[in-house]
């Protein structure tokens, strides 16, 4: 936080400055940028952006649109894109980048890739995911990791258990935590925590080249096979350490179970820090994290993007402008501290960030080199909106059915990957 | 038959006067009226046109004009959260309208027996329609949630073992839209009936009881054969209620558990708007309005024409 602090004022100053020199320029360029960041530490954060931007003499509209998960965000943006206005820059992530760029709407960003050396700069497997028939249509500003236990150490305590590392452990710790009078796993039983849940059970069971087979190139042998199957048989089993009243919950509230010490642990991104943190709660002391059980050596990642929509003339001036911003030290230590994910560049210095994150930087350059570092299905970073939503609809009904086999799942897996193909 | 013995009802006025003010008269209200005429042929039969279009093609994530012929109808149909959803209306809506009617026109019998304090308790069976049925899903969410709600309120008693986890029991979720949406909706249906109950003729219950007939038979021969204009219109609202039946379902269940609890109408949101598959969602808005038709057009041609030559 204390860098932060510590250039606010410098950049409030140059925003002055440049405010008052943009005015006396007539029309300055300006970009408009459609996000979701809007919970009160992410919009601070997005408006970090804001400032430099206006500190180098550029226009920033923002165009914030609330509400779950971005859904609300990508309908306005479709029906922009539609009547042909799309904003400059839109929060767009994953396959979904794919899409616009296959839709012939996005603009390149190759010229500010080459000057600021993005090749070098980004990780292999993010850049990938930024270009669209190899060239950069979109700069990422985070990396989040899915594969996260949250607990309190003092329901742990109170229960006489470790942090779970494995699968067996976590069903062990979770007995012990129920005797002593605690719900072992808070949850909350939405589609998308349901999948968040199961694609940790997967990685754990399954590993990351399963996972790799199965929820990214969704091959119809991994997905109907025995070890589905199993993946499938555990995550059910998990249900027997939630409480009976998660359906329709939300994830925040089932975090704020762990901090209250109603409940021992949850299975979810590191954006639940955020609760934690507005919570004041230090992490390694207060609350601890780690690994989802079984998945030290896997690290699936959510990274949140601003991709750029073609546009014309000065505009796309202030379009480089942000591209540039948005990987600028200051933004993204800002951004991430807010955010608790981590920078989208490696090379910062993490000495400002808590124990988790810097943890998750290490598996992160770990496992980007040893193999494991896996898109969420969950968080739409694997497969497309459809298929996704396909996968959502068969994990989430067998894991509320009283009486579906594991082995019928698995069949209708394969069926809802082909069928949404 | 016997609607026209009900009620009393004023003739018609009739009658055309052809002096230049009169044409004007007479062709005031259309040219009035065009411009919503003309702007709901747009909005509501055009975009049904363009729903149906966007049905036959393979439009995803934005429209597009590709088609496919009838395979978003054939996907559809394979569907299992389709079908989940189309049983779950037919039990709603079933249920829904069948409650609600019996509720509405018990509560207005028993409110007609002039009893004091009648306005007061109208207004108190009537509130609920004030609110918009994302609070009336809410507070059901908080009322029927195990740990929050009834179950906790009587366990808390001493009933250790009394349950009421329909809310989070898949086989269930769709009766609580049913105990929310009747509780919604039931005060408004009385407030129908009781206003059909206070037009009927007082003479056709004096005639009836110079018969001889019982108080049940009354009511079972008579008045309720009398409300059966009101039984139309209460139905014709309900059931468009039931079919477009969205926010409840979001605020109460989020569709869920899993998507036990889906509607239609949920279904088609998330599909069009969510899951970039806008061609499956206008085919199953298509269904959803070929389904409105099928009920309610029978219906309406049979009442309607009833009342002509009634």
């Amino acid at each position: 936080m204390m860098s932060f602090n510590i250039s606010f004022p410098k950049t409030a100053l140059a925003t002055t400055l440049a405010a008052s020199l943009a005015l006396s320029a007539a029309q300055a360029a300006e970009v408009e940028v459609l996000h979701w960041w809007t919970s009160g530490g992410e919009a601070r954060a997005a408006n970090v952006l804001k400032e430099l931007m206006e500190a180098e003499g550029y226009g920033w509209e923002d165009f914030a649109v609330a509400g779950g998960g971005g859904e609300t965000a990508m309908t306005v943006l479709k029906s922009r894109a539609m009547s042909g206005n799309p904003p400059s820059a839109a929060q767009i992530k994953g396959p979904e980048i794919q899409e616009w760029g296959e839709l012939g709407l996005l603009g390149e960003l190759d010229e500010v890739a080459e000057a600021e050396g993005w090749d070098d700069l980004l990780p292999p497997t993010v850049a990938e995911i930024m270009r669209h028939d190899g060239s950069y249509v979109a700069v990422p500003v985070n990396v989040h990791r899915v594969n996260w236990l949250w607990a309190n150490p003092e329901v742990l305590e109170a229960a006489g258990v470790e942090m779970p590392t494995t699968l067996d452990e976590l069903f062990s710790a979770g007995e012990a935590i129920r005797e002593a009078g605690f719900i072992p796993l808070a949850h909350g039983g939405q589609a998308w925590q349901d999948a968040t849940v199961f694609e940790s059970v997967l990685l754990a069971t399954g590993g990351s080249e399963f996972y790799q087979h199965a929820l990214v190139d969704l091959d119809p042998e991994a997905l109907g096979s025995e070890r589905m199957v199993e993946a499938l048989e555990t995550f059910k089993r998990l249900r027997e350490l939630m409480d009976d009243d998660m359906s329709g919950r939300d994830w925040n509230i089932a975090t704020s179970m762990v901090i209250n010490g109603d409940a021992g642990m949850q299975l979810m991104g590191d954006w639940a820090k955020g609760e934690f943190t507005a919570a004041e709660l230090t992490a390694g002391e207060d609350y601890l994290c780690a690994a989802a059980p079984g998945t030290q050596d896997a690290f699936t990642f959510n990274i949140d993007s601003l991709a750029v929509f073609r546009v014309e003339g000065e505009e796309r001036d202030a379009q480089h402008a942000l591209a540039r911003l948005a990987l600028e030290p200051i933004f993204q230590e800002a951004f991430n501290l807010a955010k608790g994910s981590i920078p989208a560049r490696p090379d910062l210095d993490m000495s400002e960030f808590d124990q988790c994150a810097q943890q998750s930087l290490d598996d992160f350059q770990r496992t980007a080199n040893e193999g494991g570092l896996v898109p969420s299905m969950a968080h739409g970073m694997a497969v497309r909106a459809d298929v996704q939503g396909a996968i959502f609809d068969v994990v989430t009904n067998y894991f509320n059915a009283r009486d579906m086999a594991a082995e019928e799942a698995a069949r209708r897996m394969v069926n809802a990957a082909q069928a949404a193909l | 038959m016997s609607l026209s013995r009900c009620a009393a009802k004023p003739a018609a006025a009739t009658g055309s006067r052809r002096s230049p003010s009169g044409l004007l008269q007479a062709w005031l209200p259309k040219l009035v009226l065009a411009p919503s005429i003309a702007i709901s042929l747009f909005f509501v039969y055009g975009f049904m046109l363009w729903t149906f279009i966007l049905s036959l093609t393979g439009s995803r994530m934005l429209p597009s004009y590709d088609f496919v012929g009838f395979a978003q109808y054939a996907r559809l149909m394979a569907n299992d959260r389709w079908w989940v959803a189309s049983s779950n209306l037919v039990i709603f809506g079933g249920l829904f309208v069948a409650i609600c009617l019996a509720l509405g026109l018990l509560l207005a019998i028993l409110l007609d027996q002039r009893i004091r304090q009648e306005g007061a308790l109208r207004t108190v069976y009537l509130y609920p329609m004030a609110l918009s049925f994302i609070v009336t899903g809410v507070v059901w969410k908080w009322l029927l949630n195990p740990g929050l709600g009834i179950q906790a309120m009587v366990r808390g008693w001493g009933f250790e073992n009394f349950r009421f986890d329909w809310l989070v029991d898949p086989d269930m979720a769709v009766y609580t839209l049913v105990i929310a949406a009747v509780w919604q909706a039931s005060g408004f249906v009385m407030a129908l009936f009781l206003a059909g109950l206070r037009g009927i003729d007082d003479s056709i219950l004096k005639a009836a009881q110079l018969d001889g007939a019982s108080l049940p038979s009354i009511y079972w021969r008579v008045v309720i054969p009398c409300l059966r204009p009101v039984v139309f219109s209460a139905v014709m609202i309900l059931s468009h209620i039931a079919i477009k039946s969205f926010d409840l379902v979001v605020a109460l269940t989020g569709g869920g558990p899993g998507y036990a609890s889906d509607l239609p109408a949920t279904f088609m949101y998330a599909h069009a708007f969510t899951r970039a598959q806008i061609g499956l969602g206008s085919a199953s808005a298509m269904l959803m309005l070929g389904g409105v038709l099928a009920i309610l057009v029978p219906y309406l041609y049979s009442e309607l024409r009833n009342h002509r030559h009634g």
